[in-house]
Order: structure tokens, then sequence, then C-alpha cells
């Protein structure tokens, strides 16, 4: 039923070829869209160091501009448009919730192209990346299961998506490993950055008897509630490393410089092609940042030894034999998670009693 | 000393004076603030105010002042109703995203039949759950003497929970894996909204607005309507007398600013946003109270104060783009060009008469 | 599955007393007749300015003095609108909270990443601004309700121009309520930068302010209400999570509009009670939000 689109179609082509170009300038044009501000620390603060390492990397050859806290949805399609429009040959959208803009204004601009980040929507010009951050979760949960005296430990997600839900799961496996008595605790703080909810979250799980806990939201406000209550916790996104030695006793960076220097690359010397990636520890793009002295020697040898064999990809945090929380086969031994399953993730593994979230 | 007269009625020249008074303060101003932090302040204040309407891209541009003006508008004009019989809607935000939700169930509902009847359907429901929202407050306003101004904002926030909420239960696309949001109704042709002509911005929310401007036009200016409408804000007990029932014209204000303030939700949803997600309610509803203020609670006024509100989002994000200008020295911007247009408005309501 | 209730309670103390600051301070201002929906923006600079002079002075307490300062500073741009050029308050108040962010973000990149002094711990191992808010509730409700002062300010709130008949200095008051309205503000958003997260971060309110006018309403204009709307509304937050933590099942997007729904209805009885004759709870003060220009 095209009834309402009929006067669109036909003058779409004319119209967006018909475009300006805004300027024909010897330096590739990078833009970024940003979710929320560069200030955020987090998240957000992570692209806007890679972009200004792309910067760095190819000096003159390269100009970036960004757009910080852009709302997702229409708002979105505009301000990536936008760059578009002003001659940015490469265009990175660092949100989900960016994607169906993203591909709606790659449809325009054959000739742009377009990055987005942890969607699942490619094109020929719209490529796809995304980071396994399980991988290293499965590193902090070694660590979270060796450092607790509690048998407690927990967990602050943001919302019920398959991105934590795998870092959950990662988490726990692997402290089960190390330590079969543990018990993991889970809560939802439905949101990415509000650091007062973050600090009540943090609170609740201490009251619970959690003694070393992850976070998966982006303000530092939980290792403040960790060092109050003489708890662990860990850097997320990025290092917060003015809470070290502890609280703070590792942390797991999103480290997008390589990704964005090689894409920016492959742009300048016209061998980019759209895929759609997912890296991890081995590709430099998961970082455990340093591992403190609060933690014992031999503790951070074993958390050390098996970021290397995730890096080298001997170990696979997600190999069987595993069951579903219910119950329910899931992994044989041996066998290791698709990505494709892994994707769309939203279950937990057998041991994990909090309740998922529907 | 100094001291107000209030004027019998507001003249024209005034009207039209102040707005722009303001807006020089505000570059004078925000310039200066921009020449402090270390950037020209000439390409600053030109790249938001005129780029977007004459700049290089303004063939994108212009079209987009009207994408983001339209439900402003249409908003703003349902709560001028209201504000001038004195009766405040601030809750126009829920009222929004409650439209939303209800349009945007009756297309996932439908999902994937394609069928005339569908975006027919979905106004009326976005109407009809912008009216239901709206008449709560009016409900419990006329039954217990509940403030409206406090129950409409109250409800704001329950509707952003139900958004929250529909997003991650109800409403959650079965194609998305288990990413929280509904499905894209721009991706299915019998619900969507998109643009009429292409590259000019206007979807049927743009005609909403203009037809929506053009009846607050005719009802307070031609009708009896606006006269009650007018006599209960300016005189409350005079309007009694008049024969105005404020309880009908309590409901009728705002069930009415409810109703549009759910039909910009639901062409919004169908159209430019797309879907139902956890942030769905993205502040329309507030900003066109801000609007409607700026327009003076005039049809024409609230079109030219829609469209600068749109211009100065647009025209920021430019300059943070072209000039690598902070999103927060924007967002100062505008609250400061709003504090000037509301201070600068005492010129048109009061005369300043030296004290003797 | 047991939950400590008092381990919640303790909790809840700490994620109520920011929206408790603010929603007294915005009580204050209410009373007195004035809207000022700019509690965010006021919130978000104390929240700034009280980091900003805590991590230089090293002193948590100085910096809560710089976030009265600060938000009492920043209201009065409020004042000046609403009081002197006669400006719309719900339209004025949601630019000072458009303007308030926008400011804060700007300025506050220096001290992004930085941490804050440790709080001083007060009696019973919670700290002294915890103590501070609760004491502020008799307080308050003493001025209000006791002094001749308080009684002027309700006047002013209730009937302006009556209170000026009366020889009442109406802006005056107004003026002096908004300020303070601004300062407990201000002190509530550096409970979160100084006491709570320990850094400042642009935006980090969140919302807080908004929850501070829902709270005012709840409380039926009564600084004893105020205490309880925000240990309701913190306590829903804190109690969902603890919950979760405790691995109950929990609807929390439901769970979180309960305290809103319970505003309505408590606004709904409160005015019901008003307007069929039996006396008792106030409703809104009669001149909430409505500008007063003096003719002579």
């Amino acid at each position: 039923m095209k009834r309402r689109t009929l006067l669109g179609s036909a003058a779409a082509l004319v119209a967006s070829t018909a475009l300006p170009a805004w300027a024909q300038e010897e330096k590739l044009k990078v833009g970024f869209i940003y979710v929320g501000p560069v200030g955020d620390g987090g998240w957000t603060y992570q692209h806007d160091l890679a972009r200004q390492a792309v910067e760095r990397e190819y000096g003159d050859r390269v100009e970036t501009s960004y757009i910080e806290s852009v709302p997702e949805g229409a708002d979105a399609e505009r301000a990536i448009t936008q760059l578009a429009l002003s001659g940015h040959k490469l265009i990175f959208t660092t949100s989900f919730g960016f994607m169906d803009a993203t591909v709606n204004v790659a449809k325009k601009f054959p000739d742009v192209k377009f990055e987005h980040a942890t969607g699942y929507k490619t094109a020929e010009n719209v490529a796809t990346y995304d980071a396994r951050f399980y991988e290293g979760r499965a590193v902090l949960g070694t660590i979270a299961g060796r450092m607790t005296k509690t048998n407690k430990i927990g967990y602050i997600g943001s919302f019920p998506i398959p991105e934590v839900v795998q870092g959950i799961n990662s988490a726990y496996i692997h402290a089960k490993k190390v330590n079969p008595d543990v018990e993991m605790k889970v809560v939802w703080a439905y949101t990415w950055f509000d650091p007062a909810k973050e600090a009540d979250a943090a609170a609740a799980l201490i009251a619970e008897g959690v003694d070393v806990f992850m976070q998966h939201t982006d303000s530092t406000a939980p290792l403040a509630k960790a060092q109050e209550a003489g708890a662990f916790g860990f850097g997320q996104a990025s290092d917060m490393s003015n809470f070290a030695p502890q609280p703070r006793i590792a942390s797991i960076i999103d480290n997008w410089e390589p990704y964005y220097i090689k894409r920016v690359g492959e742009v300048l010397d016209g061998t980019w092609k759209s895929h759609g990636v997912w890296l991890g520890i081995g590709d430099g793009e998961v970082v455990i940042g340093e591992i403190t002295d609060a933690v014992p020697a031999e503790i951070k040898a074993e958390a050390e030894a098996l970021k290397d064999k995730i890096a080298t990809g001997e170990h696979h945090p997600f190999t069987g034999p595993l069951k579903k929380q219910d119950g329910s086969d899931w992994l044989a031994e041996g066998q290791v998670a698709s990505d494709q399953e892994l994707s769309s993730m939203n279950f937990y593994v057998e041991g994990i009693t909090a309740p998922m979230p529907k | 000393m100094f001291r107000l007269e209030p004027r019998a009625s507001a003249p024209l020249a005034w009207q039209v004076a102040t707005p722009i008074l303001a807006v020089l303060a505000t570059m004078i101003v925000g310039g200066g603030l921009f020449a402090a932090m270390g950037f020209d302040p000439l390409a600053a204040i030109r790249t938001i105010f005129w780029d977007p309407l004459f700049g290089p891209a303004s063939g994108y541009s212009r079209p987009q002042l009207l994408v983001k003006a339209g439900p402003l508008i249409l908003i703003a004009c349902g709560l001028a109703l209201g504000f001038r019989a004195g009766i405040w809607n601030i809750g126009a935000e829920g009222q929004y995203i409650i439209g939303a939700i209800c349009g945007a169930a009756v297309a996932l509902a439908a999902y994937p039949l394609d069928a005339f009847w569908i975006f027919p359907a979905m106004i009326l429901a976005g109407a009809a759950g912008g009216w239901a929202w709206g008449m709560v407050p009016a409900v419990l306003r006329n039954w217990f003497g509940a403030s409206e101004i406090l129950v409409s904002l109250m409800l704001v926030y329950v509707a952003q929970r139900i958004a929250a909420w529909m997003a991650f239960g109800p409403m959650k696309n079965p194609e998305g894996f288990n990413f929280p949001g509904s499905r894209n109704l721009q991706q299915y042709d019998a619900a969507a909204n998109p643009e009429l002509i292409a590259n000019s911005g206007l979807h049927w929310g743009g005609v909403a607005a203009v037809l929506a401007l053009a009846a607050t036009w005719f009802v307070m200016s031609r009708h009896v309507l606006g006269f009650h409408i007018r006599t209960a804000g300016a005189a409350p007990r005079a309007a009694r007398f008049a024969g105005v029932r404020p309880e009908r014209l309590v409901a009728l204000c705002l069930g009415v600013s409810g109703a549009l303030a759910g039909l910009a939700g639901l062409f919004e949803v169908a159209g430019p946003a797309g879907q139902i997600t956890e942030s769905f309610g993205s502040g329309y509803g507030f900003t066109a109270i801000i609007v409607a203020f700026l327009g003076r609670l005039h049809p024409l006024g609230i079109l030219l104060a829609g469209l600068l509100m749109a211009l100065t989002y647009i025209g920021g994000e430019l300059a943070q783009m072209m000039l690598n200008l902070p999103a927060a020295t924007v967002q100062v911007f505008q609250g400061m060009l709003l504090f000037f247009l509301l201070g600068f408005d005492i010129l048109t309501r009061y005369r300043i008469r030296r004290r003797a | 599955m047991m939950i400590d209730p008092l381990s919640v309670f303790i909790l809840l103390l700490g994620a109520a007393t920011p929206i408790l600051f603010a929603a007294l301070g915005e009580l204050v201002a209410e009373r007195a007749g004035v809207l000022n929906l700019g509690v965010e923006g006021m919130m978000i600079t104390g929240a700034l300015a009280g980091f900003a002079a805590a991590h230089a002075s090293g002193s948590p307490a100085l910096g809560f003095l710089a976030a009265a300062i600060a938000g009492a500073a920043l209201s009065m741009t409020f004042a000046a609108l609403t009081q002197f050029l006669l400006s719309n308050q719900v339209a004025t108040g949601l630019a000072l909270t458009l303007f308030g962010l926008g400011l804060t973000a700007m300025f506050g990149k220096p001290y992004e990443g930085m941490k804050a002094p440790a709080m001083m711990p007060g009696p019973l191992g919670l700290n002294w601004m915890i103590w501070l808010g609760i004491a502020l509730v008799p307080l308050l409700w003493w001025f209000l309700a006791r002094t001749r002062p308080g009684l002027i300010l309700r006047a002013v709130g209730e009937n302006h121009d009556a209170a000026h008949g009366l020889g009442y200095p109406v802006r005056r008051v107004r003026i002096l309520a908004i300020g303070f309205g601004g300062a407990l503000a201000g002190m509530g958003g550096a409970y979160i930068s100084i006491a709570t997260v320990l850094q400042w971060t642009e935006g980090m309110t969140a919302g807080a302010g908004w929850i501070a006018l829902a709270i005012v309403v709840f409380a039926q204009w009564n600084p004893w209400g105020v205490l309880a709307g925000a240990w309701l509304f913190g306590g829903v937050t804190v109690l969902q999570l603890r919950l979760q933590a405790a691995g109950v099942a929990v609807p929390v997007q439901l769970l979180s509009m309960a305290p809103y729904l319970a505003t309505i209805i408590v606004l709904v009885l409160i005015s019901a009670r008003q307007k069929f004759g039996r006396s008792g709870g106030a409703a809104a003060p009669a001149s909430l939000g409505r500008p007063f220009h003096a003719l002579k």
C-alpha cells in the first residue's frame, strides 16, 4: 500500500542528488554522533577519546566533528543527515538507538560510509561494529569470585538487553569456576546514567551482603558507595582510575581507538568495505584496566592468564557444558555459543537465582 | 523610579518589536559568551540563525524546521486555548506520549495487515488517547477541585513510565533481538506517516498543525467560544454572568489540548521517530509551553515561535558540527533567548511611566 | 527471603536527602505563591558549584555553602523575570531549567574526572546533611505555622492582593522565598555531587528536581508531608532495588509510577475535602503561579 508515499518516492531521487555538496576538500571529514555528552566519563567519553586518537593518527589528512547528546529517533536522523550533507564521508553513529536512522540516511547518501555501533543492520555503505564485553566480564568475574568473602557478588545492570545479559552470565560462569559457592545478585537500574540511582543500586547490593560487584552503568557513583562500605568494584567503560587502588580493583574499558583508526585508514586508502564485526580482548577493543595491588598477586596472575587465553582464542567464555537457568540444556561439553545466539541472549545460565525481567 | 501601568490592549508595534529586540539582545549577550569561550561570535550567530535558512545545506534544513516545529505548533495551539482561559495544562508531554502509544498500539495490533483504514484508525486512537489523558486532570478539577497544573504534571511522569514499560514489555519488537523498542512504523507502509512531498519536511503532522492554527484563529477571534475563553481568563466572575459554564470550559480546553498533543505524538511515532522507545517523550510537550507563551497565545505568534525554537535546535546542531561549539553552549543560548523574550514581553503588556 | 527493614530505611535516608532539600525549598516558594519549575536547573547549578568549592577547599561544608549561594543566585534570574518583569512563571521556570543545565555543562568541563573530598560522618553513621535535612522539617513547620514572618509569607501566597492591602511587601517576600528555594535546591543538588557520587558529571541530577516538585504536591504544602513524600519517593526506588537484589521479580516501571499516582490521589483527597466543606488539609496556595502587580 503505497498510497501516502506516492508523491515521495518519485521526487526523492531527484532531490537527494540535487542537494548541494557542502564543500570539496582534500581532507577526509569524519563525523561522529554521540548519544550522551562527551563529558559523561563513560560510553560517549570513550568514543570521543577514539575520535581524538584518529585526529592524532592522521593529522592533516582528516578533519573530525561531532554532535553530542543527540536523542534517538527523529533528531538522530537529522543530525546524521547534516553531517552527510556537510561533506563528511565517514560517519560513526555510536548508539544502538541510531540504527534505523543510520540505515535511512545511508540510503540517501550512497557515497558516504557509515559505521553503526552495536546494531545488526548492515548495507553496502553501512558497517556495524560491536565489542565482546562479555570477554572482559569473564576476567572481572574471575577476580570477583576470588575476592568475595561473603560469596555474594553483584551486578548493576542498565537495561535487560542481550549485551548486559551476556555480561552477567559470563561474569557468573567464571566466578563460579573459581568459587563454587558464589551467588550472583542482580539489580536493574533501568538507566545508563543516573548517578543517584546507580548509587542506590550499589547500596542495595551491599545491603544484601554483596562485597564485590560489577556495573554496567556509566557513572562512578557505585564506586563511591563501594568505598563507603569497604566493598570492591570495577571501572566501567572508562578506567575510573581515581577510585584505584580500591574500591576500584580493575576495570573493563571500551577502547574504540584501534577500530576507528583502522577504518578511517581504510577510507583514506580506498579499501573500506562494509562488514559486521564483533571485536574483543584479542583485538584490543575490550581492555582490562590495571588490576591494583588490592588484589593478591596469585589472583591477579590467574585473571591475566584467563585474559591471555581469551585473547588468543584458546578460551571462549561461553563453552559447554552449560545449562539455562530453568535447567534445560544449552551447550554440550566443549561446544561454544554461536554469535547469533549470544546477540539475542535473553536468559540466565543455570545457578543464577535472580529472576530475568520480563 | 519607574512604575508599570497595564495597557488596555497590547499595541501591535510592541508585539512585533519585542521578539526582534529579544533576539537581538540574545545575539549580543550570546555573542559575548561565545567570544569569551574563544569562538568567533559572528560565525556562531550566523551558523545558528542564518545557515539553517539560507546556508549551503539549507535545502535540507529548511524542511527540517517544519518537521521539528510541527509537533510544537500542534501542541501549542491546544495549550493556548486553555492558557487564555486560565486553565493550565502543563502535562502536554504526557498526552503526547499516550497519544503515540495508543496510535502505535493500533498499528502493532494490525501488523502486518495492509488496509486503508489503519492510518485513519491510528489518528483516531492517538487523538483519543491524548484526549483521555487530558481529561483526567479536567475531571479531577471539576469533581474535586484538584489543581490541573499539578495533576497534569504528575501524569507526565506516569506516561513516561508507561512508555518505558511498553518498550520493554507489551510493545517490544519480536524481531528486535530482545532490544527494547517497538517495531519501526516507518517500515510498515499501512501505518507510516512519511513525507507527503519529498524533501518538503511536510507530513500529516504538519498538515494537522496548519489546520490547528487555522482552527485556533477561527475559534479565538470569530466564534463565541473564543469570547467565552477570553472572558473566563480575564474575568472569571464576569464570565459566569455571561453564561460561561466553567466546568465545560475546563473539560473542553484540557480535552482539546490533550487530543492535539496526542495527535502530535501519533504523527511523530508513525513518522520521524518511527517507534515507541523507552525515551520516546523527548520534551516536545514542555517546549510547546514555551512556544505558546512566546507566541503570545496567538496562532500567528505560535507559528513563528515554533519555527524560531526549531531554528535554534537545528542551528545549534550545525554550530556543534561546523564550529565544535559544545551542545551546552547552545542550551545556554536557548535559555537566554527565552529569558529575553519573556522579559521584554513586559513592554507589550505594560507602559513604563516615570514615577512622579 | 527476609529484608531487614532497618537497612532499607538507612538506604532510604540517603536517597531521600537531595529531593528533601529541594522539595522543602520549593515548598517555601510555593507557600509564597510562586511556582518555580526551575528546580532541576537550580539543583544542577548547586551540584556543580558545591563540587567545585568542596574540591578547591577540601571542605564539604564549604561546598554546601557555595551550592546554596549558587542556587540562590540562579533563582534571582527567575525572581527578576517573574517579580519585576511579570513573566509567566511556568515558562520562566522551564527556561531556568534549560539555562541551568546548559550553564553547568559548559562551566563544568574542567571539573570532570576529579574527586570530591570525603564527607564527614555524623551521628549514627549518617552524614550531617541527612541530619540537617531532617532538622529543617520541624524548623520550617515552626516558621510557617508559628512565626509572624511565616504568617506573612502564607498570606502572600493565599491572596496577594489582600496581603498587599494590609501593607505587606508582596514582592520582597516572594523574592526572599524564591531565593530560599534556590538555596535549598542548590544544596540538594550538591548532596548528589558531594555525598552520593563524589564526582561532577553534567546532567547528574537526572530529573531529581522534577521529583521534588511532585513531592511538594504530595505533601499538601506541609513540611512534614515533604518528609513523608521524600521518604516515599526515595523509599520506592530503594525498595525496588533492594527487592531486586534479594532476587524478587519486581515490575519496575509499574512500581515506579506508584508514587506519582499516590500524589494524584492525595491531591484529589485534600482538594475534595476542601471543596466539600470539611476544613482540614490545605489545597494549593490560592495565588500559586499567579503574577502579582500592584496598581499603586
